[in-house]
């Protein structure tokens, strides 16, 4: 899978994306001008101060937002000009999101929280299977109540994976975390993207977690400053902050 | 102005909707106590004040002839405070153009100045010349509707002999504010009247020189009245007395009695819905306002405010709700109250009719209204101000969600997760479904007993005239005769069918209860006028004994087999025991049945017939009227057709105006609970929701969460509103139930269908309304928001 991924085909790209926030006279240029490609399988670590434009571009990514200009590309389909209907479809079928807040529905267990997935999905793995994935097997049946932080991000991880998504979407995912527990998450992410070869893109303002990644891109001031290929990711359980 | 106002203002501001769709709740409530309480008050006092000034008698009685030396004795009687003796008779009236008879009741004037009792009120013209024997004076209603005018003319039969008459000024009575014609069901201005003429005329046309048929009496105050009747009666009984009674079986003063009664029923019934629904409303919206401000609360008395000071903040916010709501109801109460008085007055013939509600409805409403909206803050806010500030300031706990039978069941059924959410949300706050599904469901119950009234009158007019009463017309006599005019009607011009009737007024007592009524005295075989069994099929005339009304058999407590006395109030005047022998149902009035032999085989006479039901080819019916004017015979002429006509065309335009504004009503209640818990929700769930747009859900499917959590209430709530609504219909056939009218207590199946889809409607346009806001949420914001 590994070699695929270095034989650059995108997944996921955006050319020249600018993104303005319009809040009476006066105009937020959260992305200026950003061109990047997310490539089969890789791991892609995105970094940059808060306010540099990191998570606009998850976002525009995910479909969650659309570019004031420029073009989002899903392989050869056109994201920038669709109908929100559309990005919704996209969402559905190709993306996984996991986010800081894990945002689990509360009155549903972590089985019936990836179940909300795979009800949807067009060739999910069961709930239970995702589960095992991110070493909850033992928790199913508990509610987010009863779990602990870094067990409510492995449901949204095996929420976010169940539908075999073609790109995995993280947004501080260990941003609420302590460093232990937010290895675990991070063991979770990267055994997925393993296993399965899910494209994943992950924010982070944590510059040691850039060493997990494939790639690492900066960011400042809503643009790229620098893109840093890693001949050799290590594993989570040698990073340390 | 100080910070924590403003804070109420912008609260308020923020969700004024749900604020609206409260006080809307609560304007109903007050506006049905604006509007019975006010309307009540107004026919009171007009009526009260009316009845003082023109001197509405206290006792009234009849008798065939009674001489003028009598009523010395009369007034000795003690108790009695005036005595009016008069002479009433009933006339045909023969109008120019028009083909059918009308009939009038004759009143007699004392022979000079106006009359001691029933003073009328001289409206335009004057009295009748005492020297001048063809004047009379006419009732406005009747001389309006026919276009009389002073100094025109008109021709009457009376006694028998044609008269042309001149009209000299229109009046009205204390004693006809509302007007009905013999054997009539509703006021008909154009075809029965009154008519004022001068003793001595009045005497002269009837032979009762020196004597009178009619008497009223004012009491004195503190007299008891059922002494001076039954002095009367005894003074009376030689002279053919028909029983005298007090207001209570005067028929002007029973129909705006019962109208009253009807009033003070939906002023007891309605408006305790509304208030209990605003409350449970308040307590549920500010309950959930509080719990957003939690933090705020522990911050205000972390930095020292009292805890007065913030329950006072939050009773502000309730008391502008409760102000909306009360101006509001106040409003809507006057305006429909004045639509109301003016209906009333079509049928109610006072001099005035203001509406006039005085302030004592206002106030009573404004401070019901103020005391549900605050009982319902109260609990809302007296939880939140106990904390402690520093474990105010804290997040709340979680929701804790238990498994429970609900889910088992849910996995049985292999219900999908967003129907989980559903599921779990109603277990989880079954207080607040508890609030939706108690207003939904006295929504439906207010839309059940507002769309019965269509079902009981359909029953009502299906029981008078096809059931009971299937003759085209009836003919009043002048004076009871044989059985054989039966015969002789059928020569009248196309009547095909002639049934003669004896009705007779009588006392029937059991016990201490007893009730002044009609006797009708019937033929066995008798096709044209029938007795319906309480489930209404027609059943014979019971070969021996009395049939009574259901209604008058509950008031003496009789049941078939019990004995009753008749006490027949015209000569011979006698009471006899008879056997119960057979309970039916009677929607109007309340006549009691007997086989005319076995009535005449009591008092020892030859059978007699005083009314003729008769059918008629309807083609010959212009001929028939023409004769029937002609007939000095015949004092009174209905025809069925007609008061089918004007009954349906009454019922039509009060019960549709009626069964809008308590549709709306009812459908106020469902919009004001459930846009306000689906608005909760939302704000409870949104970040929720927003987590299932992007997992991926369509907008419809997120929105399904929303919408079927409360269109499953609603549906739980249907069948509730169902049985409360049969309760209201049963509370509303008996308040609305008087002695002239029975209404029986029946409901469709397409009056519940109507009610639930009604409510069902609402609820979903209601909740549509807060998709709306659902769709406009902008998903990467509701996120970035930590619950």
């Amino acid at each position: 899978m590994k070699t695929m991924a270095r034989a650059r085909t995108p997944v996921l790209s955006t050319e020249a994306i600018t993104k303005v926030y319009r809040s009476g006279p006066v105009a937020v240029h959260a992305l200026a001008g950003v061109s990047v490609s997310l490539f089969e399988a890789e791991v892609v670590v995105l970094l940059g101060a808060s306010g540099s434009g990191k998570s606009t571009l998850l976002n525009i990514l995910g479909g969650l937002d659309q570019p004031t200009s420029g073009r989002v590309m899903f392989r050869d389909q056109d994201l920038s000009a669709v109908e929100d209907a559309a990005l919704t479809e996209f969402r559905r079928k190709h993306v996984g999101f996991v986010f800081q807040f894990y945002n689990l529905v509360p009155s549903l267990t972590a089985r019936e929280n990836v179940a909300l997935v795979t009800e949807i999905a067009g060739n999910p793995m069961p709930p239970e299977e995702a589960l095992d994935r991110v070493g909850l097997s033992g928790r199913m049946d508990h509610f987010p109540s009863e779990l602990s932080g870094g067990e409510q991000q492995r449901v949204a991880i095996a929420r976010a994976i169940a539908k075999r998504p073609d790109i995995l979407l993280c947004d501080e995912p260990t941003g609420a975390l302590d460093s232990k527990t937010g290895i675990t998450v991070l063991e979770a992410l990267i055994g997925v993207n393993r296993d399965l070869g899910t494209t994943t893109a992950l924010i982070t303002h944590n510059a040691e977690i850039r060493r997990i990644a494939d790639r690492v891109i900066y960011m400042a001031d809503g643009r790229i400053t620098k893109v840093e290929e890693n001949s050799a990711p290590i594993a989570p359980s040698e990073v340390s902050w | 102005m100080r910070a924590l106002d403003r804070k109420v203002l912008r609260d308020l501001r923020g969700i004024w909707a749900q604020c609206l769709a409260i006080a809307m709740v609560l304007a109903c409530g007050v506006m049905v106590m604006v509007l019975s309480t006010g309307t009540q008050r107004s026919l009171t006092e007009t009526r009260d004040a009316f009845y003082e000034r023109h001197r509405f008698a206290d006792v009234f009685a009849g008798a065939t002839r009674a001489p003028r030396g009598l009523l010395s004795e009369i007034a000795a009687i003690d108790g009695v405070a005036q005595v009016e003796a008069r002479i009433v008779f009933t006339a045909m009236v023969d109008l120019e153009g028009m083909v059918e008879p009308a009939s009038a009741r004759v009143i007699s004037l004392p022979a000079l100045g106006g009359p001691a009792l029933n003073l009328p009120l001289l409206r335009t013209g004057r009295l009748p010349d005492p020297l001048q024997p063809d004047e009379v004076a006419l009732s406005e209603p009747f001389a309006q509707a026919n276009g009389l005018r002073p100094g025109d003319r008109f021709r009457a039969v009376l006694n028998g002999r044609l008269r042309e008459l001149v009209v000299t000024g229109h009046l009205l009575s204390p004693e006809y504010i509302y007007t009905l014609g013999p054997a009539a069901m509703m006021p008909d201005d154009r075809h029965f009247g009154l008519i004022w003429m001068r003793e001595p005329a009045a005497a002269a046309a009837t032979d009762l020189d020196g004597a009178f048929n009619d008497l009223t009496l004012s009491l004195s105050r503190g007299a008891h009245e059922a002494a001076v009747i039954a002095a009367v009666d005894r003074l009376l009984a030689p002279y053919g007395g028909t029983g005298a009674h007090g207001r209570d079986r005067q028929m002007s003063h029973v129909f705006i009695e019962g109208e009253l009664s009807q009033l003070g029923a939906m002023a007891r019934v309605l408006p305790p819905i509304f208030l209990v629904v605003s409350a449970f409303l308040v307590n549920m919206v500010l309950g959930r306002l509080i719990a957003l401000e939690r933090r705020q609360i522990g911050l205000l008395k972390a930095i020292g405010y009292p805890t007065r000071t913030i329950v006072i903040h939050y009773l502000k916010m309730t008391i502008g709700i409760g102000l909306a709501g009360t101006l509001i109801g106040w409003g809507m109460g006057w305006w429909l109250g004045h639509g109301m008085t003016a209906l009333y007055t079509e049928y109610f013939r006072f001099p005035w009719l203001d509406y006039r509600p005085g302030a004592a409805p206002m106030i009573i409403s404004g401070l019901a209204a103020m005391g549900a909206v605050v009982l319902g803050a109260m609990r809302a806010v007296s939880a939140a101000v106990r904390l402690a500030p520093a474990v105010a300031m804290a997040p709340p706990a979680p929701p804790v969600y238990r498994r429970g039978w609900a889910d088992a069941l849910g996995y049985r059924l292999g219900l999908r997760q967003t129907t989980m959410m559903i599921v779990r949300s109603l277990t989880r706050w079954p207080g607040r479904a508890a609030v939706t599904l108690f207003g939904v469901a006295g929504s439906v119950a207010v839309l059940v007993a507002s769309f019965v009234t269509f079902d009981i009158i359909d029953l009502v007019m299906e029981d008078i005239f096809d059931r009971t009463n299937r003759q085209h017309a009836t003919l009043i006599l002048h004076q009871p005769v044989k059985e054989q005019a039966e015969l002789a009607a059928l020569s009248l011009p196309g009547v095909l069918h002639a049934e003669g009737v004896y009705a007779a007024p009588v006392r029937v007592r059991h016990g201490q209860a007893s009730k002044l009524v009609s006797l009708m005295a019937q033929d066995p075989d008798a096709d044209l006028t029938r007795l319906l069994d309480p489930e209404g099929h027609p059943i014979p005339l019971p070969d021996s004994g009395v049939a009574l009304p259901e209604s008058l058999a509950a008031y003496l407590g009789l049941m078939p087999g019990d004995q009753v006395e008749v006490e027949l109030l015209a000569p011979p005047r006698r009471p006899w025991n008879v056997t119960v022998t057979r309970v039916f149902r009677q929607s109007m009035g309340q006549d009691i049945l007997m086989r005319r032999d076995t009535f005449f085989a009591l008092m020892n006479e030859t059978p007699q017939i005083n009314m003729l039901h008769l059918a008629v080819d309807t083609s010959s019916l212009p001929a028939l009227q023409t004769r029937i004017k002609q007939t000095p015979a015949i004092t009174g002429f209905t025809l069925w057709a007609d008061v089918r006509a004007s009954m349906e065309a009454t019922m039509n335009e009060s019960l549709i105006t009626m069964t809008i504004i308590f549709s709306g009503l009812g459908m106020l209640i469902t919009i004001g609970v459930v846009y306000n818990a689906a608005r909760i929700q939302l704000a409870e769930r949104a970040h929720e929701l927003a987590s299932l747009r992007v997992l991926g859900f369509r907008r419809a499917e997120v929105g399904y969460v929303l919408i079927a959590e409360q269109m499953l209430l609603t549906l739980v709530a249907v069948p509730v509103g169902w049985l409360l609504g049969y309760w209201f219909a049963i509370l509303m056939t008996q308040g609305f139930s008087t002695d002239i009218i029975s209404l029986p207590m029946v409901i469709s199946r397409s009056t519940y269908a109507q009610a639930a889809l009604t409510a069902l409607a609402t609820a979903f346009v209601s909740v549509l309304m807060v998709r709306r806001r659902l769709d406009r949420i902008d998903i990467v914001t509701a996120l970035k928001q930590k619950e």
